[in-house]
């Protein structure tokens, strides 16, 4: 399990791998502040939606609007398979992903021979069947106000109850889903997905199952976000349907957009980046205009998509990096041009 | 009330609300057809167009109370200020952020629609807030009976604004020059620029033409449901079933798409669940879907992918 994990990794991502983890690993024992821990969680969380969703988008070429319905999947797997079913809470977890993998799949073998719109406009709308049924069906999910009472999940004997025991097993749970990620991108697919810069049809010549490899990467996606679910569960100890809106799936395409489609590291950047911005912008738009309510913040996430969308379309991270690159290796020839000239 | 009369009340009502389904459906088909892209942001011009009249119309604070708006104006002024403003707000997108990005892949075509969409919702919660809005029907007086079920009168103006645009829109693509080079764009935007027409041009008066229609969609629909800042998106969403049930570039069939839509919901909601209402489109889309995919299939490149858009 281990060498499957860090076989591929190559020398570089292990590095930064390894240091990542350590300084992960450190940080609860130089932070005694429980907002910040909480925080550096959520952002465990969001790493690994927002991963999901790079794969998808960067290496499939197809985008899902509703990666917020395998998060309450898995979320409300883990509150009903553990309180209604008598479930073990880790088997509950694992019920989640799959059942998430499997909708994925599913609708996935439905829509993607299909180009371009139609996975967007399709999981925009499983997002509000979700929706619909957690607001609904009040006796299993406790419909709008909420699902209360989520158990905590417990390893060896041990129940974890504080804020830090979540912290550690929620990045555990991310840096699992970073190496694995890293591994799929340098598979041999991947690899050859990369190289053909997404050109679907030089892929297929190549005698490469580019269908296979997309469904697979959603439904891993699907895995990945009800994984989070979860554990956010847990973690919380308490979901409500809010948290599970097409306003959180787009919040988790800004995420993967700003943190650079197809670049892993980059999730991690993206959602600590915009739940950062997310707080500021609350506070910062409520004493700009008194007695403003709601989501507003929303104003400065579309323009901040539309902005990279328009400007830097691979992403933020990896578009800004690729802009530095073309900049130094224009600025060589000019500098080489006196001495020949 | 018999058997008979309920089904023609909910053929009535579905009727009703299909024709705005069939009116945003319209604006999709419209924009798709010259451009290639689908816009998700087009329910929001629903939005836009309903609130801006209401503003102009009835005495409003906007901004949480901050701003007070006192302009009063008669009804079809207040209706004439909100098209015309939104179909403003349809250009604006188009050069701001459409535009500039033409070259851009589908899938960024579809973030930065749906990026415009969060920016247009955003700012409807941050002028008009969360309160639901309305306006007062257009022409008061008792309802029509038609075989024992009732139409309101605001009914009666949804599907005749729904007929009187088809048949505008109609004479407006086939009859007129600027119609036919519209066409002539959709049909084969290579051919069309090498006759000297300009599919940016183009792009830009379909993106008028469909913020306004569904900016009237808006309008017409307020009297008789409340409006609040995040309807755009549920109606974006059921006018893009309609358009693909009608074949996603054909109008009449958007028209079809969106009152067949419109009768299913208000059949399923009367005799199945009306909790699960909203679940019913998008079960068809999942199921059209499923059928077309074959016919979807031959026809990989879309209008504006092959104008390079």
């Amino acid at each position: 399990m281990k060498r499957l994990l860090i076989a591929r990794l190559g020398s570089p991502n292990l590095i930064a791998f390894l240091i990542m983890a350590l300084g992960l690993a450190a940080a609860p024992v130089f932070i005694d502040n429980n907002y910040i821990i909480t925080v550096l969680t959520i952002i465990a969380l969001f790493t690994m939606l927002t991963i999901g969703l790079s794969l998808l988008m960067g290496y499939a070429g197809q985008i899902s609007l509703g990666q917020a319905t395998f998060f309450g999947i898995g979320a409300y797997s883990m509150a009903i398979f553990s309180t209604r079913l008598g479930l073990s809470p880790w088997l509950s977890l694992l019920a989640g992903m799959i059942l998430a993998g499997g909708v994925a799949y599913l609708l996935g073998m439905l829509i993607f021979r299909l180009h371009g719109h139609y996975l967007a406009m399709a999981t925009l709308g499983m997002n509000i069947i979700l929706y619909l049924i957690l607001t609904q069906q009040v006796d299993w999910t406790g419909g709008p106000s909420g699902f209360r009472g989520v158990p905590d999940l417990s390893i060896g004997g041990m129940t974890l109850s504080t804020d830090t025991h979540y912290y550690y097993l929620i990045w555990f749970f991310a840096l699992i889903t970073i190496a694995l990620s890293l591994n799929i991108v340098n598979s041999r697919v991947g690899r050859a997905m990369r190289a053909l810069h997404s050109s679907e049809i030089a892929a297929e010549t190549l005698g490469i199952d580019t269908g296979r490899f997309k469904l697979q990467v959603f439904a891993l996606s699907a895995a990945y976000s009800a994984l989070a679910g979860g554990l956010y569960a847990s973690f919380l100890g308490f979901i409500s349907p809010s948290s599970f809106t097409i306003n959180a799936s787009i919040k988790i395409v800004l995420m993967a957009v700003v943190g650079g489609l197809s670049s892993i590291w980059g999730a991690t950047f993206g959602a600590a980046a915009i739940l950062v911005i997310e707080q500021w912008l609350r506070t910062a738009i409520k004493s700009l205009v008194p007695g403003a309510s709601g989501e507003q913040e929303i104003i400065a996430f579309g323009l901040i998509l539309m902005l990279i969308m328009i400007f830097m379309p691979e992403g933020l991270v990896t578009g800004a990096g690729k802009a530095l690159r073309a900049r130094i290796a224009r600025r060589k020839p000019e500098r080489a041009q006196p001495a020949g000239g | 009330m018999s058997l008979q009369t309920e089904i023609i009340q909910f053929l009535l009502a579905g009727i009703t609300v299909g024709s705005i389904y069939a009116l945003i459906a319209l604006g999709f088909v419209t924009i798709y057809n010259v451009t290639g892209i689908i816009n998700f942001a087009q329910g929001e011009f629903a939005v836009y167009g309903a609130f801006i009249a209401i503003t102009a119309f009835q005495k409003s604070r906007l901004l949480s109370g901050n701003w007070q708006v006192a302009l009063e104006w008669p009804l079809p002024a207040a209706a004439l200020v909100g098209v015309v403003i939104t179909t403003l707000v349809g250009i604006l997108l188009y050069r701001l952020a459409i535009q500039p990005a033409r070259r851009a892949s589908i899938l960024s075509m579809i973030i930065i629609t749906i990026g415009a969409a969060f920016v247009m919702r955003g700012a409807a919660l941050l002028l008009w807030g969360t309160d639901p809005y309305r306006l007062p029907v257009f022409t008061p007086g008792p309802p029509l009976k038609i075989f024992g079920a009732i139409l309101t009168r605001q009914s009666v103006w949804v599907i005749a604004v729904t007929a009187v645009l088809l048949v505008i829109l109609y004479w407006f693509f086939n009859r007129t020059l600027t119609g036919k080079t519209l066409q002539a764009c959709a049909d084969n935007p290579k051919a069309a620029q090498l006759m000297g027409i300009s599919p940016q041009r183009m792009a830009l008066l379909a993106f008028g033409i469909s913020s306004a229609v569904t900016a009237i969609a808006g309008i017409v629909i307020v009297p008789s449901t409340f409006m609040t800042y995040d309807r755009g998106l549920t109606l974006s969403l059921k006018g893009f079933v309609a358009a693909i049930v009608g074949g996603l570039s054909n109008p009449a069939g958007a028209v079809l798409g969106g009152i067949s839509l419109g009768v299913l919901e208000s059949f399923g909601a009367g005799y199945l669940s009306s909790g699960y209402k909203d679940a019913i489109s998008f079960i068809v889309l999942f199921i059209v879907l499923a059928v077309r995919l074959g016919g979807f299939l031959r026809r990989r490149g879309s209008a504006g992918e092959r104008a390079g858009l």
